[in-house]
């Protein structure tokens, strides 16, 4: 009895429990077993709310990764025929006389037709031959071009120039509304890059600068009203943004810059460097400010003055940060669409020069979209470009990431 | 109590042979003249006046919030780092007063360097880690900043440990050796005078040693200021010894007669740990 005592004490001790008879009073006699350390056994079932709580939060962020992907296999998925080159085209076709219903099979004919399953069972014998005798209209309103041959979805027809019956030469041209349409995707290709090359040469120093010196250099109170108002520009809204560089900022870079076209992808990427300076800014100041102070404390004490401890110590260390925030902006930037829509001249042309009327890939989807018919080669064509960008982005941040990854654990001396 | 903190300055004669390599020659580089110093509303320093000595090793203890870090980075005007830190007084230090409108700060600093409680060496390699305070005083020729590296590693004893990675970053040292890091890059520039805020609190005991025998060596050239909530760290390597209390100088003294026989009840009290 009293080694059973001293047994209780000592647990006592070990859970910081002084009196453990207190506790054993509240107990019924056949309970006592469940007191005290046979609780640790309850596992989740001691706190059933916090556990609820832990698995929703799970399932919440579950959902959020499945709906990126569910998105990405929704728009690559209306872009496939495309990729592998099952989409067909080309105007000039096989046509088979009205009077060979019979003899073909029902495959056949839905193929011919390009009718679905369902739309075929649903039509009766005329109204099937009906739709023969329209393919053979049809055929003879093509135009006696030799293009009409073409499949212009084809890969090849996509990427390299072509010389056009009527062109001098060949040519990248996206032209998804002509008799012929034609789909390549180099202007846009090069209007996005174009684009988005202005916008982050013209945002990112500013907006790193921005962040160093509100993080480093500022006094309190001048940091008070800067911060905000950079992170205010993040609360216009793009087409608030994108309607000023069409009217007010065009006319003033014309005024000033004096070239021709006056809608180009400078305008354009100068008003987008605009939407993405305080994405920018408050990630790179993020990263400035959690810097450690005992670094720049440990330069000033050196004899290093603030803009030297800024620039060669706490630069470096925000390396990584910065590094995100770039990404981040670059992702923004060629992913917006309204204000490249209103202020890039919408002419999808081959030219690096910036101040040339361009068209990006977000501007094409966001003006083609509504008349392209479902299913149609054009509407496909979007979703190629779309999927495009969206593999763009990814790969990016990806390679962003790793890289990151690697500057951190060179600054936190893991690799040589 | 005010008038009790001007105190004398010990001389040469009622130190002990502690002060071995300069005895004779002693000389206050730093002093103060009623310093107060204001966190706001708050008054951190009160009046404090006296002075330091030049090549020996002078260790500030008292309390946690006594003052005396504070007092430690008057010296090279970290403070003003501080929003809202007002000073009164005079700092001196060789003569000049520091706090002057005409002072670089920057001067200052390179001329009093400081080690901080926690090891702060830069996220670069080791060799970059002193090659940063070499370059921002002028020195540029890159054969010349690998010997002065070497040098300063090899003063602050920590040369043998890292010859062979020098290039390897600083954080992969241990504790201790980041410490003695940033012992030689403060020591790298040359400075008159180093501060050193509690250098060796967040370190094992063996490193601690390593630190402390350091210091004794490098007293021999420099002047050095040690913050330190060590007792046995102030008589181990202090020549000279100051008490603080609440932001006033209690007693200032040679280290011998603080630890042994001082003269105040409330420095007996704090060194003999029956409070703080």
């Amino acid at each position: 009895m009293a080694a059973r005592q001293a047994k209780r004490r000592c647990l006592a001790a070990l859970i910081g429990q002084h009196d453990f008879n207190h506790l054993m009073q509240h107990t019924a006699p056949g309970e006592n077993r469940t007191a005290g350390w046979m609780g640790i056994r309850r596992g989740h079932r001691a706190r059933p709310l916090e556990w609820l709580v832990e698995k929703f939060i799970f399932l919440v962020s579950l959902s959020a990764i499945l709906m990126i992907f569910l998105i990405f296999v929704f728009v690559g998925r209306e872009a496939l025929p495309i990729v592998f080159g099952r989409m067909n085209s080309s105007l000039v076709r096989k046509v088979i006389p009205p009077e060979n219903l019979d003899q073909l099979t029902p495959r056949e004919l839905r193929d011919y037709l390009e009718l679905t399953e369902a739309q075929l069972g649903a039509m009766d014998r005329d109204t099937r031959k009906l739709l023969m005798e329209l393919k053979v209209e049809t055929a003879k309103d093509i135009p006696k071009d030799k293009d009409a041959a073409i499949n212009t979805t084809s890969w090849r027809y996509l990427v390299f120039p072509y010389q056009w019956s009527d062109y001098e030469r060949p040519v990248s041209i996206w032209q998804p509304i002509s008799q012929i349409p034609k789909y390549n995707i180099a202007p846009l290709i090069i209007g996005s890059i174009k684009t988005t090359i202005i916008a982050l040469l013209f945002s990112v120093p500013m907006a790193i600068g921005a962040a160093i010196f509100v993080s480093q250099l500022a006094p309190a109170r001048v940091k008070e009203i800067v911060k905000p108002s950079v992170e205010l520009l993040a609360g216009i809204p793009s087409v608030v943004l994108g309607f000023f560089a069409l009217i007010v900022m065009a006319s003033f870079l014309q005024s000033v810059g004096g070239y021709e076209s006056r809608l180009n992808s400078f305008v354009a990427g100068i008003a987008l460097g605009l939407a993405i300076i305080p994405v920018v800014f408050s990630i790179a100041e993020d990263a400035l400010t959690s810097v450690p102070r005992s670094y720049t404390q440990a330069a000033l004490a050196l004899g290093s003055s603030r803009w030297q401890a800024a620039w060669h110590i706490v630069l470096p260390a925000a390396l990584p940060g910065i590094f995100a925030a770039i990404v981040l902006g670059f992702g923004r930037a060629i992913g917006e669409t309204m204000i490249v829509l209103m202020a890039s001249g919408n002419a999808s042309i081959v030219s690096w020069n910036g101040f040339d009327s361009t068209r990006t890939i977000t501007a094409t989807i966001a003006a083609e979209v509504m008349e392209a018919v479902v299913g149609g080669p054009h509407y496909r064509m979007l979703f190629m470009i779309g999927s495009l960008l969206f593999l763009v982005t990814f790969v990016s941040n990806l390679f962003g990431e790793l890289f990151i990854h690697r500057l951190k654990s060179r600054l936190e001396g893991k690799a040589g | 109590m005010t008038e009790s903190i001007v105190r004398k300055i010990p001389v040469a004669s009622e130190v002990s042979e502690r002060i071995s390599p300069t005895v004779g020659t002693v000389l206050p580089i730093i002093s103060t003249q009623d310093l107060s110093l204001y966190y706001g509303a708050t008054q951190a320093l009160k009046k404090i006046a006296f002075q330091i000595n030049e090549r020996v090793v002078t260790a500030f203890i008292g309390p946690s919030g006594c003052g005396k870090s504070t007092l430690l980075r008057c010296f090279n005007r970290m403070n003003d780092l501080i929003d809202n830190v007002r000073i009164e007084g005079v700092v001196e230090i060789a003569g000049q007063d520091i706090n002057g409108k005409q002072v670089d700060v920057i001067e200052l600093r390179k001329r009093v360097g400081m080690v901080f409680q926690r090891s702060n060496p830069f996220p670069k390699s080791i060799h970059e880690n002193i090659a940063y305070a070499l370059r921002l005083h002028g020195l540029t020729n890159k054969d010349a900043l690998s010997e002065a590296v070497e040098k300063s590693l090899r003063q602050a004893a920590l040369w043998d440990e890292v010859k062979d990675r020098l290039h390897a970053s600083a954080l992969g040292l241990s504790g201790g050796q980041q410490q003695r890091l940033c012992i030689a890059r403060a020591i790298a520039i040359q400075p008159d005078i180093i501060l050193m805020d509690e250098p060796a609190s967040a370190l094992d005991p063996l490193a601690t040693s390593r630190i402390e025998e350091l210091i004794l060596d490098l007293k021999r050239e420099f002047t050095i200021v040690i913050v330190t909530h060590n007792m046995q760290q102030a008589a181990r390597v202090s020549d000279f010894t100051a008490f603080f209390y609440l932001g006033e100088l209690i007693e200032y003294d040679s280290t011998r007669k603080i630890f042994t026989n001082p003269a105040n009840r409330q420095t007996e009290d704090y060194v003999t740990g029956r409070f703080g």
